[in-house]
């Protein structure tokens, strides 16, 4: 076969010179991308890479600046999901969008039906679905409320509602991320089968693994630019982390700092299970001051048990919180907070602040109580919105000003504010949970640069993050978290990534218990 | 077609979807008037001067627009907060029942009114204390709850009217005794038929606009409104703010049941309201709960009523084209507040 030849025929997906800039942010910077029958292309990247920015052109959920996009050999209108769909894409995105009170099936079929006809046809849609769910190994009870399936069978549904709409070609952002090993395995075993019967895949992540494993080509984008396009086989994990990474690897960007004197310790804390989430297995943990403690491991594994022990939402089952050498009477936000614990939420957007608040009742959130704005059960809006100009001059904080609705900040600039509001509240204890997550480069180097300067400062920093590259780059001292339990401390530079990742993934648990 | 949110709505954007959702109102009322067999510009006509056109059509609006003024606060005060208080309408008749124990018990003395106001307040506050503490403690869905407590007042007011409250001189009417002169709401100018509970009602606008804006109770009480789990995260007591907006709520609502028989009825009887409590929710829904824009929606609600009675009786049109009436301005009030906030995009 031709390979010149062979490339013309089988491109089912051709993405010519696409540009898309928010504000300053060049997100996709003239990007080309083909797509053949049959094969699964991974779309590599670090966070902000613009991975997703690309998929959600191509989906029709953003308008590129330039370029255009080819399904078959034809143009694809922008802007325009429902033409996106028609014409045999189908997007699963990483985060879920079924209906929880109706059944898997109704969310399979839900907006293919005419609206009053719904009822009739039931019995071939449910044929249908149960074909492609033994065709493609796609194990869901077509009758169980969405609400109630895990995770795994939820990412199922969305597969089956793709394949429903007759989708030829499968996108999937970040299929993994929430999955369990087993979980991922079947869903690998599922694209192998679609991929037999001639569908194309685009699997988004940046797992190198999983990519070396499901993958027959990798794109690799780094800030927005295309900087490799290697066949899977003729590569290797070291080879693309480095394309990812580009020339400066991940090593430690900042200085050691210097450890101070203990300021939290958790002593065997226990708390409960939440659904499918571990709470925390008697959990000993000591952040010194001075010193960025990271936390690395795989999202879901006790990590918001232990965020939301130390940030006051959650008390411990059994075991025991001591902040400064004693332990503190109550235990809640405001217990947390009075105690000189700040607290950086993972959800800027939902836990962090309140969209239709301003700057100015977003700054005061945590500290409207205190001396300076409550005055006899009065806001002094006067004292409050100074301490929002002060955030945002001191933290750089772009926004029309201080009256301006938090909704409209763009995420770094929301997180900025967040970071302004724990930090001038002069806090020995700092719990950042994926502190960057989402954040350009700029905001990202911003957000560290702070973290870094209150531990210089003698603040003890608790670094939550997924992404191990961050913890291994900005920590002093790293534990691993899985399923519920904490791994020794290591010092920083004993451990490689590889080391890291077999923590990660559960190893090392039981002899560190024997020794 | 979907909506997108419009980030910064234009003046002519904020004001010109409202405005023509009164537009359209009209437009409608009109078309009613016209199939009930009436001139539709005359039933119009009438409706404004049924309520407006006349001094006693005028104060007999404001009467009507009292009541209303502080149910539309307590729903505005609850809903802001996310509490979903459908019981204004029991919490009013707790506060006429307070009205009418201190008012016919020959208290006697000059404090008698602030303290009946004051009773009729807690009354009406530990009413919707207890669904509140039930939505707290066990996820109790307050709009049940709330909702009953209507039903559940009305049958024990029933009970009170044909018992122990029964006025010995009604001649089996069930009604209560006359409140004693001191107990009774002055007019604010004498002779004219406007008693003290309209600039109470207005007063009590201003200051649920000062709680709201002003004090911490009110950021607290806006912020778990907005965004309970930031509430919460950020370390506000969450509960103790829903209990204090439920004691706040339905104090509002009972001083309207306190207003209505210490200034307007003088006893307590079984049609004290014709549902003020639901219309409340109409006219909190119209201000967009604000407490200030209360007063002109209870206006313009206790407008209509006023005026199709009138229009009624004159064009002989079915005075239900009052309800008509205001459900069409609800709705497409609340279909232009949304226009003026998304923007509809096509495909």
């Amino acid at each position: 076969m031709s390979h010149a030849d062979g490339e013309v025929r089988d491109i089912v997906l051709g993405l010519r010179g696409i540009t898309k800039r928010f504000g300053a942010l060049l997100a996709n910077d003239r990007l080309d991308l083909a797509l053949h029958r049959g094969e699964v292309l991974a779309l590599l990247g670090e966070n902000g890479a613009g991975k997703t920015t690309l998929m959600n052109i191509l989906f029709g959920h953003y308008v590129a600046d330039a370029g255009h996009v080819l399904v078959f050999g034809d143009p694809l209108p922008p802007g325009n999901p429902r033409a996106a769909l028609a014409a045999g894409i189908g997007m699963v995105h990483q985060h879920f969008t079924l209906a929880d009170n109706l059944s898997a099936l109704d969310n399979i079929v839900l907006g293919t039906e005419p609206l009053l006809s719904l009822g009739r046809g039931r019995s071939a849609a449910r044929a249908k679905v149960e074909r492609l769910a033994r065709d493609f190994g796609l194990a869901v009870h077509p009758d169980a409320r969405a609400g109630s399936l895990t995770v795994g069978e939820r990412q199922r549904v969305e597969i089956l509602k793709a394949l429903y709409r007759d989708a030829r070609i499968l996108i999937l952002d970040e299929p993994t991320a929430v999955l369990t090993p087993q979980e991922t395995g079947a869903l690998f075993a599922t694209l192998r089968k679609a991929v037999a019967q001639g569908l194309s895949i685009i699997f988004i992540s940046h797992k190198l693994r999983e990519v070396m494993e499901i993958s027959d080509r990798c794109m690799v984008l780094r800030h927005g630019r295309k900087v490799g396009e290697v066949a899977t086989a003729e590569t290797s994990r070291e080879a693309l982390a480095a394309l990812m990474v580009g020339d400066t690897p991940p090593e430690q960007r900042v200085a050691q700092g210097v450890a101070g004197p203990a300021l939290l310790r958790l002593e065997a804390v226990k708390t409960p299970d939440r659904g499918a989430a571990p709470g925390l297995k008697e959990v000993t943990l000591t952040l010194n001051g001075g010193q960025i403690t990271g936390l690395a491991g795989v999202s879901g594994n006790g990590q918001a048990a232990l965020a939301d022990l130390i940030g006051g939402l959650a008390r411990p089952a059994s075991g025991r919180i001591e902040i400064g050498g004693t332990a503190p009477a109550a235990w809640s936000p405001r217990a947390a907070l009075r105690a000189g614990v700040g607290r950086i939420p993972e959800d800027r957007h939902r836990t962090g602040t309140i969209g239709d608040f301003t700057l100015t009742e977003n700054a005061v959130l945590e500290g409207y109580a205190g001396p300076g704005i409550a005055k006899a059960g009065f806001m002094d809006w006067r004292a409050a919105e100074a301490f929002a100009k002060r955030i945002i001059d001191g933290y750089d904080v772009r926004c029309p000003g201080p009256s301006a609705r938090v909704r409209l900040l763009s995420g770094g600039n929301m997180q900025k504010m967040i970071l302004g509001r724990v930090l001038e509240a002069g806090p020995r204890i700092i719990l950042a949970n994926q502190p960057v997550q989402g954040l350009d480069v700029g905001a990202i180097a911003y957000v560290h640069g702070r973290l870094v300067a209150a531990r210089d400062a003698g603040a003890a920093v608790l670094l939550i993050s997924e992404d191990l590259d961050e913890v291994m780059g900005l920590s002093d001292v790293i534990h691993v978290i899985s399923g519920g339990r904490l791994s020794p401390a290591f010092a920083r530079g004993t451990m490689s990534q590889a080391d890291l990742g077999l923590w990660m993934a559960g190893h090392g648990f039981e002899t560190a218990h024997a020794a | 077609m979907r909506l997108e949110p419009v980030a910064h709505p234009s003046l002519a954007r904020r004001f010109g979807y409202p405005a023509a959702a009164l537009g359209a109102t009209v437009v409608v009322a009109s078309r009613l008037g016209a199939i009930a067999g009436a001139d539709p510009f005359a039933v119009l006509g009438q409706i404004v001067t049924g309520a407006t056109g006349s001094r006693l059509a005028l104060l007999e609006t404001l009467n009507r627009a009292t009541p209303l003024i502080f149910t539309g606060l307590a729903v505005a005060v609850a809903f802001r907060a996310k509490l979903w208080n459908i019981g204004a309408e029991a919490q009013l008749y707790a506060g006429a029942i307070v009205a009418v124990l201190l008012g016919t018990g020959a208290l006697g003395a000059p404090f008698v009114l602030p303290l009946s106001a004051l009773a009729a307040m807690v009354a009406g506050g530990l009413l919707l204390l207890g669904p509140a503490i039930l939505k707290v403690r066990l996820g109790v869905d307050e709009v049940v709850t709330t909702l009953l407590f209507n039903f559940i007042m009305l049958l024990f007011v029933s009970y009170l009217l044909e018992g122990p409250m029964k006025d010995p001189m009604g001649m089996g009417w069930p009604k209560s005794s006359a409140l004693d002169r001191e107990a009774r709401l002055p007019r604010i100018v004498e002779g004219l038929r406007l008693h003290w509970g309209f600039g109470i009602a207005l007063i009590a606008a201003v200051a649920v606009w000062v709680i709201q804006t002003r004090t911490t109770l009110g950021y607290e009480m806006r912020a778990v409104g907005q965004n309970v789990r930031a509430a919460r995260f950020a370390g506000m007591p969450v509960n103790a703010v829903i209990l204090k907006t439920a004691l706040l709520s339905g104090g509002l609502a009972a001083l309207a049941g306190w207003s209505e028989v210490a200034g307007l009825k003088g006893h307590l009887s079984l049609d004290l309201s014709p549902g003020f409590g639901y219309t409340g929710i109409i006219v909190a829904m119209l201000a967009l709960l604000h407490p200030l824009a209360v007063i002109p929606a209870a206006l313009f609600v206790a407008g209509v009523f006023v005026g199709s009675d009138a229009m009624s009786r004159a064009a002989g049109v079915p005075t239900y084209i009052a309800d008509i009436l205001l459900a069409t301005a609800l709705l497409f009030m609340v279909l232009g507040i949304q226009l003026s906030k998304f923007r509809v995009v096509r495909g």
